[in-house]
């Protein structure tokens, strides 16, 4: 009962652009405060025994691959909670979230070729982790272009959010594709894994800084689609005020 | 600060993840100004939600 009377008070645009108007430039100074932090930790970070330098790329690699990921969830539960509660801001979000997505999965698969060249030979093989990560990249555009291929802003929504979560199959995929098929890719790196600590807390930083970021990417966004929303019902409510015979001709 | 002999591949990593995560913030700042200011211009027209009309 208190989780849903939270949830019902965040669902309130209004509340909702008071809360993260006064959250989102602290997330900005976090995000912009732990990058730098990353980016020194990166730049002084040893070159690993079998990678040399090249393991500099992990430490954008990785916080790309797991945002990309993360922004999956994000959508599919923002998704879940349009279709089940029809919760006001659920539909935002989703909408808000995907090209995000879409981006860190496009730089995760960039980075993962520039490191793949010197590492394997080569740029790109067709091996399950990298494959499954591109079809999640297509997946994300093919619900950016759904949304936009339909007017109708509620039966959209609903639409893209149904494909949303038939393609949460593709985050168990992802997730243990190097485990259950061969693959050229090495195994997860988990944040509390076996890589060096000389190593590990650059990586660290760099996935709480990117995190902060997409939380900040992410609120903004959907700020900018309550705002877009709000346009849009200010100009329904113009133009049937405009084409009310009432208004038109009051002496009558 | 040396990378060694694939130093490129590094640089370019980095130089992507800056140029895209730029062009994404870039973007969101500028769609939300432009969504702002349309907002503003209707409300100076006097175009208000039926909430905000019945309480003034």
């Amino acid at each position: 009962m208190l989780m849903q009377s939270i949830t019902q008070r965040l669902a309130n645009p209004t509340r909702f652009m008071q809360l993260s108007g006064a959250l989102l430039p602290l997330l900005w100074v976090l995000a912009g405060l732990l990058l730098v932090a990353g980016i020194y930790l990166a730049a002084a970070a040893p070159p690993d025994y079998q990678h040399g330098h090249t393991v500099k790329i992990m430490f954008v690699h990785v916080p790309s691959a797991w945002i990309a990921m993360l922004t999956y969830a994000v959508v599919a539960v923002s998704s879940f909670g349009l279709l089940v509660f029809r919760h006001p801001l659920a539909d935002v979000s989703a909408k808000a979230a995907a090209p995000i997505g879409a981006t860190f999965t496009l730089l995760a698969l960039v980075t993962g070729s520039l490191w793949g060249k010197p590492g394997w030979g080569t740029y790109w093989v067709w091996d399950a982790r990298l494959t499954s990560v591109l079809v999640l990249f297509f997946l994300y555009l093919g619900l950016i272009a759904l949304r936009s291929s339909i007017e109708d802003e509620s039966l959209a929504g609903k639409l893209t959010a149904v494909l949303a979560l038939m393609g949460t199959i593709m985050l168990p995929i992802i997730k243990y594709s190097v485990e259950w098929w061969s693959t050229l890719h090495q195994p997860s790196t988990g944040f509390g894994s076996s890589v060096d600590p000389s190593l590990r807390w650059p990586l660290l930083v760099m996935v709480a800084a990117l995190s902060t970021l997409f939380l900040a990417m992410h609120m903004k966004g959907m700020r900018n689609e309550v705002l877009r929303r709000r346009v849009k019902a200010l100009m329904l409510t113009e133009v049937e005020r405009a084409s009310s015979p009432a208004r038109r001709q009051p002496t009558e | 600060m040396d990378l060694g002999p694939n130093a490129v591949f590094v640089w370019a990593a980095y130089g992507t993840v800056a140029a895209v995560l730029a062009a994404l913030l870039l973007w969101l700042h500028v769609d939300g100004n432009r969504q702002q200011r349309k907002l503003d211009r209707l409300d100076a027209e006097g175009v208000r939600r039926r909430s905000t009309r019945h309480s003034n």
